[in-house]
């Protein structure tokens, strides 16, 4: 194993639930989670299905490590088909929902068709029950999973849930489970709601075993978690600074996107940074972050617990945010911060916090909130168009607001709840939006960190840092150094970053690992507890192959290589201040390369050699 | 000498890496829900809790025990349940007022820490060290030494 082997498909518009045998050929070319819901993704639907009809699937799945001792060893992906992009979803979370699923004795939940009015599904091991939920519609993620507990009478259960944004049709919203950890990325969220599914909640007291090796494996996870211990990035950095250890190195370099990307250094940055977040208030004397925390199994523990001020604005009388609940990660700083203007840690810990609540994105939401202040100093959006609301580069009042408005799916949240490309395209300026696929970017400014460029515009799920975080080898020097500003080897790089990421993904593993471990300490882990023999050569075909897979769906689905594009801000417009003054991002330099070393034609169409090196399906 | 776990509390980062050892230690698989150890999170507060059996040396259990299933084991002072003799009655879960013992339905017998026999999995596996096994007169031996740093000797000798 140390797959359970189970599926779990639950039909929606019938209400009917069945178990059926993973198909362990699959398993074996894709492994699982990402890969493998992905292999099921495209043998069950559609393409060119509407995102949001009875049509498109809903994967939960994990991945074979998922749920034992290995570190970081607690995750799954949702994966269906995007609203935001058109293209294949696939989004990682972590915390405890995924092994607690697992432990129940699934590896994967299948959700098709779509249920005649609002519903929940409960598990508790072998049983699973579709239970109405009309209580639970318009709820948020929080009041859902308090309601769900009371419900079921047993602290124990994991709930994973979507929150009133997803109701409203935003299309970049996310699924939250415990509370604060989310599948975030390309409106999975908005896929589950437009199924009448407001949460998950499962309880498993099965426990994950049948490890094939059991004493070389306890071996193996204990000489990696000391591999991760001693590394200076997962041992020292994250516990300490969590991913926000990159706010201040970031702008320093000279890539932080700012005011939706006109800018790549941001003046506020040290005040929205992990360092700042340590830091003890005036009126409390506490620093925002109260401690860090560990998501199932995981010995790096990056996770930022944190409070509010009580006094400030954003939660004056509002004592539902006194207490701690999941802090700002250096996407979401960076998003709600930095792409706004915003340099005021208490407002962005709390748009982090509503994000949390009602299940939004928040790195697609700050990003799109950026492009509306763009919009907006243009004067292409004005106060009538958002009902007298002044939206400002750096006003923290018109972050508060919005994230309230696009939480509730009100008013003109229903605008910056479109995402970006919907949003410039209505207000006449496409060009503004910040975003491949129609997703939008990430942390990295590609002008300042060229790989990032060919990351965004090639990633399977429209612009991503998850896809090939290049940023370690071109900032951080793992596993090797590269130049930032150079374009050259960077099609090499990205693509083997890539491949490395979809086995990553498919195990049931933290991408975060990968500044301690590569392969070679994944590998021996994989090999111990499953079936099969499985080296680093196997794991990197597997991981080629699912990118295959990936890009093969998107292009069934209408997308053509012309997609793989970056906005022309980022091609046309020069860095105008740090390491990278004057430099535009040299995608058209990496791009063919890339296309190349994958084995694709010119236009970036999967060969048929290429798909039949990975058997890929027809 | 006998050892004694020793929990500190904020060391915790919530990983439940200790539960997953004691289980499989235990029962063969990773499963938190039959781990002799919980970690408890109070998510408002922002803390994470590690608690598990203290080997009272009068437990409640033992001398609730109607057929002596519970017993003492004199290398490492664990009262350990004889599995052999366990009736399932669980009246050791009511006798105890930490709560640390608890009954295991896929077995019919309860279930408590026992320390592993003298060397427990949660210890070894705690990656921040919240979880020490420790000399069981001296488990106050790194308070003591974090309090005895911020001693200001100047001022106490001027005293």
């Amino acid at each position: 194993m140390s797959w359970t082997k189970k599926i779990l498909r639950v039909n929606l518009t019938n209400g009917e639930v069945a178990e059926e045998p993973l198909n362990m050929d699959w398993a074996a070319q894709y492994i699982g989670q990402r890969g493998l819901g992905t292999r099921y993704l495209v043998e069950e639907t559609d393409p060119t299905c509407d995102a949001l009809g009875a049509d498109n699937k809903l994967i939960f799945a994990t991945g074979p490590l998922t749920g034992t001792a290995v570190s970081t060893g607690g995750r799954y992906s949702v994966i269906c088909k995007s609203p935001l992009t058109g293209a294949v979803a696939c989004s990682n979370s972590g915390g405890f929902f995924g092994a607690e699923l697992k432990s129940a004795g699934w590896d994967m939940i299948i959700f098709e068709g779509k249920a005649g009015s609002p519903v929940r599904l409960h598990i508790e091991n072998e049983k699973a029950e579709i239970i109405p939920a009309d209580d639970l519609w318009g709820k948020t993620v929080w009041e859902t999973d308090k309601l769900i507990h009371a419900a079921v009478q047993d602290p124990q259960v994991r709930v994973a849930a979507v929150g009133r944004s997803a109701e409203a049709g935003c299309l970049y919203s996310a699924i939250i489970n415990d509370l604060h950890r989310a599948a975030g990325r390309s409106g999975v969220g908005t896929v589950m709601a437009s199924k009448n599914l407001k949460a998950v909640s499962v309880r498993g007291t099965r426990g994950v075993g049948n490890i094939k090796d059991p004493v070389r494996f306890m071996k193996s996870v204990a000489e990696q978690k000391q591999v991760l211990a001693e590394n200076a990035v997962t041992g020292q950095g994250l516990p300490a600074l969590g991913t926000q250890v990159l706010m201040n190195v970031i702008n320093e370099v000279g890539a932080l996107p700012t005011h939706n990307m006109r800018d790549v250094q941001f003046e506020g940055a040290n005040n929205i940074s992990g360092e700042a977040m340590l830091e003890a208030r005036e009126s409390d004397g506490k620093p925002n972050l109260t401690t860090n925390a560990a998501c199932f199994g995981c010995t790096i523990a990056c996770g930022r617990i944190s409070t509010i001020d009580k006094g400030h604005f954003t939660v004056e009388n509002k004592p539902e945010y006194w207490g701690n609940s999941g802090g700002l990660e250096y996407e979401a700083a960076w998003a709600l911060g930095a792409a706004t203007g915003v340099d005021d840690l208490d407002t962005l810990t709390y748009a982090n916090f509503v994000c949390n609540e009602d299940g939004m994105d928040p790195i697609s939401f700050g990003a799109t909130v950026g492009a509306a202040m763009d919009l907006f100093d243009l004067g292409a959006i004005t106060t009538e168009d958002t009902g007298g609301m002044d939206l400002s580069f750096g006003s923290s009042e018109a972050l508060a607001w919005c994230v309230e408005k696009v939480a509730a799916g009100e008013g003109f949240g229903k605008e910056i709840g479109m995402g970006s490309k919907k949003l410039c395209e209505k207000y006449g300026h496409p060009g503004l939006s910040m975003s491949v696929k129609g997703q939008e970017f990430p942390a990295y400014d590609p002008r300042g960190i060229q790989g990032m460029g060919l990351t965004y515009a090639t990633s399977n799920r429209g612009a991503c840092h998850l896809r090939s975080y290049t940023v370690a080898s071109e900032i951080l020097g793992i596993p090797e150094k590269t130049d930032p500003l150079e374009t050259e080897g960077k099609a090499g790089l990205v693509k083997a970053f890539q491949d490395a990421t979809a086995a990553v993904d498919s195990m049931g593993l933290c991408v975060f690992t990968t500044f301690a471990w590569s392969l070679d300490n994944m590998a021996p882990q994989m090999d111990a507890a499953c079936d099969g023999e499985w080296t680093v050569e196997r794991l990197v075909e597997a991981g080629e192959r699912v990118w295959n897979l990936e890009r093969d769906y998107n292009m069934k689905a209408g997308l053509t290589g012309a997609d793989d594009n970056l906005p022309a801000r980022l091609l046309k417009e020069a860095a105008k201040t740090g390491p990278a003054e004057g430099k535009v991002c040299g995608l058209d330099e990496m791009l063919p390369e890339y296309y190349s070393l994958r084995g694709w034609t010119p236009d970036g169409q999967v060969t048929r050699e290429t798909r039949q090196k990975f058997s890929l399906p027809a | 000498m006998l050892r004694s776990l020793s929990i500190d509390a904020e060391k915790c980062t919530g990983c439940l890496q200790c539960e997953m050892a004691c289980s499989y230690e235990n029962e063969g698989v990773f499963n938190p829900a039959k781990s002799r150890i919980k970690v408890f999170t109070f998510h408002d507060e922002g803390r994470f809790v590690p608690y598990t059996c203290t080997q009272c040396d009068e437990a409640w259990c033992l001398h609730a025990c109607p057929v002596e299933a519970i017993v003492m084991n004199k290398a490492t002072g664990a009262m350990e349940v004889a599995d052999s003799v366990c009736v399932g009655c669980k009246v050791c879960t009511i006798a105890c007022p930490f709560g640390t013992v608890n009954y295991n339905q896929d077995t019919g017998k309860v279930i408590k820490c026992d320390l592993c026999g003298g060397d427990p999995k949660c210890a070894e596996a705690c990656p921040t060290d919240a979880i020490v096994y420790v000399d069981a007169d001296a488990t106050g031996l790194d308070k003591m030494r974090a309090w005895a740093a911020k001693t200001d000797n100047a001022a106490s000798a001027r005293g």
